[in-house]
């Protein structure tokens, strides 16, 4: 069996005739006739999908065995996401899916080009004011904290479990009180973005900052070093691995913060309020842009962080290929 | 004791600081009241006034306790004001969602570790949507599913395995790669195949990854059920309960149902991690 077909062939053919099996299984198991699964069958742009499907799959899997340098490797990643989309469109083109149900990528990218205005100004309102303002506040805070505790293992032991606790809690809740609190604008998605940034990095910056070696540790007691050079020259460095962890994190959570605190009231701007009200109008076209600049902002923010950690801690072995 | 008495001070310090912060937050209410009413308050009683309002800026904590109470044992189960029945359908979609999230996310990461063109297409696709604000979708999710006609406990659970999945899939492909090069190789002499391999050493050494993002996953699928049951207008539901706490101005009712979250996120939390711990320690793997 394994000598008759290639590797790239197989795992997308079995894949084939799953689906198939699929389709003609489920209507004869609700009890429909035959002749309508023969209609089911019978139409061509069942097979379009299918073939564009599987001729993808197999591309992909013949490119793959071959990929080795990083860049064959990301040309595999590219394809699959494009055939994503391909197939997105050719389903909601060939079976005419109304736009309040699913908008095609072509819909949504023309909704994007004419949009720019709206989306730039929804955009500064929960990116950079809401999530990015939070996200600075919020970081500052955790890591001036740690460190100032870091002297007292006492309110570390404290602290370290209610943290870790707070940390796994659905604090998004936070965002009614906080709008309460601090009005509609963005100051109050600020604050809820703070709140959801400061445990996860407090924690990681906590778990840093004892990172280093007792052998490290005593090198720097032999020099004769203060504790604030110590912290410094040894303790901060050796912590950013962890420090960056927490804050590659709570960029996630910000984005997240800034967005879902707008559900509960906000001014007649924000990536948050325009998805809540175009989802009330069935503009799902605009929801989709939305979410396309809310998963291009989160991306680019994450990247650039983890580029950051990149020239900071160049020296440790996970940053080293 | 070493352990506990350092977590009691901390929290003790905490509601310290929470009742100060009551005292001042809602200070300028009962001033105001008292201005009107032509009428001076002495320290005392300004304290007692801004611990015992009805829809006070920051509630005390000892109203919260007291609503969580009443709300978890002064009402029959079924009754709409019981926490208890909000609190058991906001669980039961982070349950189903939590269950299909976890289950597809442990057989794609399957599938990764043993296909390539998976591993290269999926993965780092996988690893970038963790990076965007994916609950952002919840509201048109619930919308959309609406108008199809699927309703009540579906959508939010759908919304909870979404969340749920990513961790499981990235946690689960480290876990399934985790026996080295070694142990491989002798499977390999033992002449296993592919699918021995999976039950006789990956399977069991994934086990402590396995664990380790079922609690980040259990998690993320309760907030994805709270956020999914807000955009639904509030119907029933914990995060139903922070809605119409918010549109009526009943603060006290907003934190007692996030005390109530966040005693069910440990309660979820400590589950998986008490069946960590007995698993575990069966498998010889305990730390």
């Amino acid at each position: 069996m394994s000598g008759a077909l290639p590797g790239w062939m197989r795992m997308p053919l079995i894949g084939f005739v799953l689906v198939l099996g699929f389709f003609v299984l489920v209507p004869l198991l609700e009890g429909l006739p035959l002749a309508e699964v023969g209609r089911v069958l019978a139409d061509p742009r069942l097979w379009t999908v299918l073939l564009v499907w599987v001729l993808a799959w197999m591309g992909n899997a013949w490119l793959s065995e071959r990929a080795t340098t990083r860049l064959a490797k990301g040309i595999v990643a590219a394809c699959f996401g494009l055939t994503l989309l391909l197939l997105w469109e050719l389903v909601t083109r060939l079976y005419a899916v109304p736009e309040v149900i699913l908008p095609s990528p072509s819909a949504i990218s023309a909704k994007i080009v004419s949009n720019l205005d709206t989306l730039w100004i929804d955009f500064v309102q929960t990116f950079v004011k809401g999530a990015l303002t939070g996200y600075l506040i919020g970081c500052a805070a955790a890591i001036l904290t740690a460190i100032l505790i870091d002297r007292s293992s006492f309110l570390q032991r404290g602290l370290l479990p209610i943290g870790n606790f707070v940390a796994a809690l659905p604090i998004v809740g936070i965002a009614p009180i906080l709008v309460m609190w601090f009005g509609f604008d963005w100051q109050s998605k600020a604050a809820v973005v703070v709140v959801m940034v400061f445990f996860p990095v407090l924690v990681n910056t906590v778990a840093g900052l004892a990172a280093s070696e007792q052998m490290q540790r005593d090198l720097m007691a032999t020099w004769n070093a203060s504790y604030w050079q110590t912290l410094f020259k040894l303790r901060l460095p050796a912590a950013m691995p962890f420090i960056f962890n927490g804050l590659k994190i709570a960029t996630t959570l910000a984005l997240i913060g800034a967005i879902v605190a707008e559900f509960f009231g906000s001014p007649i701007k924000g990536m948050g309020f325009r998805i809540s009200t175009e989802v009330g109008r069935l503009g799902l076209d605009m929801v989709w842009a939305e979410i396309a600049v809310a998963a291009l902002a989160g991306s680019a923010f994450y990247g650039l962080v983890a580029l950051i950690e990149r020239r900071v801690t160049f020296w440790h072995p996970s940053q080293r290929h | 004791m070493t352990r506990i008495l350092p977590i009691l001070t901390v929290i003790a310090i905490i509601v310290a600081l929470w009742y100060a912060a009551t005292v001042w937050m809602n200070a300028p209410w009962v001033r105001d009241q008292a201005a009107r009413a032509g009428q001076e308050v002495t320290t005392s009683q300004l304290v007692r006034e801004t611990l015992n309002q009805e829809r006070p800026v920051l509630p005390a904590p000892h109203q919260v306790i007291t609503e969580l109470w009443k709300g978890v044992a002064g009402q029959a189960v079924t009754s709409k004001r019981s926490l208890v029945y909000h609190a058991w359908i906001t669980v039961s979609a982070t349950l189903l969602g939590f269950a299909i999230g976890a289950g597809l996310g442990i057989l794609l990461a399957i599938g990764i570790v043993h296909n390539r063109a998976m591993d290269l297409s999926v993965m780092p696709w996988a690893i970038a949507s963790q990076t965007i604000p994916i609950l952002a979708i919840a509201p048109m999710i619930i919308v959309v599913l609406n108008s199809v006609g699927v309703q009540g406990l579906i959508p939010k659970a759908i919304i909870s395995a979404y969340l749920s999945f990513f961790p499981v899939v990235v946690g689960m492909a480290k876990g399934f790669r985790s026996p080295d090069r070694m142990q491989l190789d002798l499977l390999k002499t033992y002449n296993a195949s592919p699918g021995q391999t999976f039950w006789k050493l990956r399977w069991p050494s994934s086990a402590p990854y396995l664990f380790a993002s079922l609690k980040v996953a259990v998690a993320a699928s309760l907030v994805g059920a709270i956020v999914g049951e807000m955009p639904t207008g509030a119907v029933a539901g914990l995060g139903a309960r922070l809605l119409s706490g918010s549109y009526y101005g009943q603060t006290i009712q907003i934190w007692s149902a996030l005390f109530m979250a966040a005693l069910v996120a440990a309660a979820l939390v400590a589950i998986v991690g008490g069946i960590e711990r007995v698993t575990l320690k069966r498998m010889g793997m305990a730390r």
